[in-house]
């Protein structure tokens, strides 16, 4: 059940971003072009996500259960720190080369596309290389 | 500031962007967690407990597998990526390092966050949105 719900979700998720125009790296891009023809698109896909996020993290906010009665694991962190904004902004600069964030990258796996794929597996070495580091100099957080 | 009325496309984004967020939901209220993309990928590099891997495969696998499924229904959207192959190697790289690093992506900080209210979150948003605009202007505007 949980495998099947977890599957339909991420399919949900994908077409999501098909329908959206997120799935398009030029799309992306025209978004992040604010100097040249600016596409905002993309303001009303995060407006559309957040407005049904906004009721769903309401409803289950505090509950300990969810529908199903699996715990809810919300993230505990609270600092805002260096490491928050460095690492966001170093995601973003990657962003903003490529038009391409982790779930568009998945999505253009499926698409065929060779630098799709190119993209995942620098993604993937990226992802286990932060991991490998902050194992490395202390324990991660 | 110019905006591109062609390729603004307010209907189609609205829409797709209600379906993530009913992803996001749907993710948090049945099975406990946040729909965050790099965590959930992260994961199964280095999966804490062998019961932990499936759920997240399923999910990676029904993302990889939305355009297939569309283009059962519809003729699938062009896409186009412009980056050449070594802005896309670096940058794959950087997302995945920064998104660790930072704890998360546009879906966990971006979407999700936003949508719990995080302070965290909107800066981390606020952080990679700052950072993306100004990669665009100096790659489109400013290189040769």
């Amino acid at each position: 059940m949980t495998l099947f719900l977890s599957f339909a979700i991420g399919l949900t998720f994908g077409l999501g971003l098909i329908v959206s125009g997120l799935g398009n790296p030029a799309k992306v891009q025209g978004f992040l072009d604010l100097a040249g023809a600016w596409d905002p698109s993309l303001i009303l896909v995060m407006g559309g996500a957040i407005a049904v996020g906004l009721v769903a993290f309401r409803i289950g906010g505090r509950k300990a259960l969810s529908f199903l009665g699996k715990p809810m694991q919300l993230p505990t962190q609270k600092q805002i720190d260096t490491r928050l904004v460095v690492g966001s902004a170093l995601f973003g600069v990657g962003w903003g080369l490529a038009g391409i964030c982790p779930g568009p990258a998945l999505v253009l796996l499926g698409f065929g596309a060779t630098k799709g794929i190119a993209f995942v597996l620098a993604m993937l070495f990226g992802l286990g290389l932060f991991d490998l580091i902050s194992r490395r100099t202390g324990p991660a957080k | 500031m110019n905006i591109d009325w062609i390729n603004f496309t307010p209907l189609s984004a609205a829409s797709g962007g209600v379906l993530i967020g009913l992803a996001a939901a749907l993710m948090f209220l049945l099975l406990g967690r946040i729909a965050g993309i790099s965590g959930i990928v992260a994961g199964l590099l280095r999966p804490s407990t062998p019961g932990d891997i499936a759920w997240r495969a399923a999910f990676v696998l029904g993302l990889c597998l939305a355009p297939l499924a569309y283009s059962l229904f519809s003729t699938l959207p062009e896409v186009r990526i412009d980056a050449g192959w070594l802005s896309i190697v670096v940058a794959g790289v950087l997302v995945g390092f920064g998104a660790r690093m930072g704890s998360g992506c546009t879906s966990g900080h971006g979407v999700c966050g936003l949508s719990r209210l995080s302070p965290r979150s909107l800066v981390a948003t606020a952080s990679f949105m700052a950072t993306g605009f100004l990669t665009v202007f100096v790659v489109r505007h400013l290189l040769p």
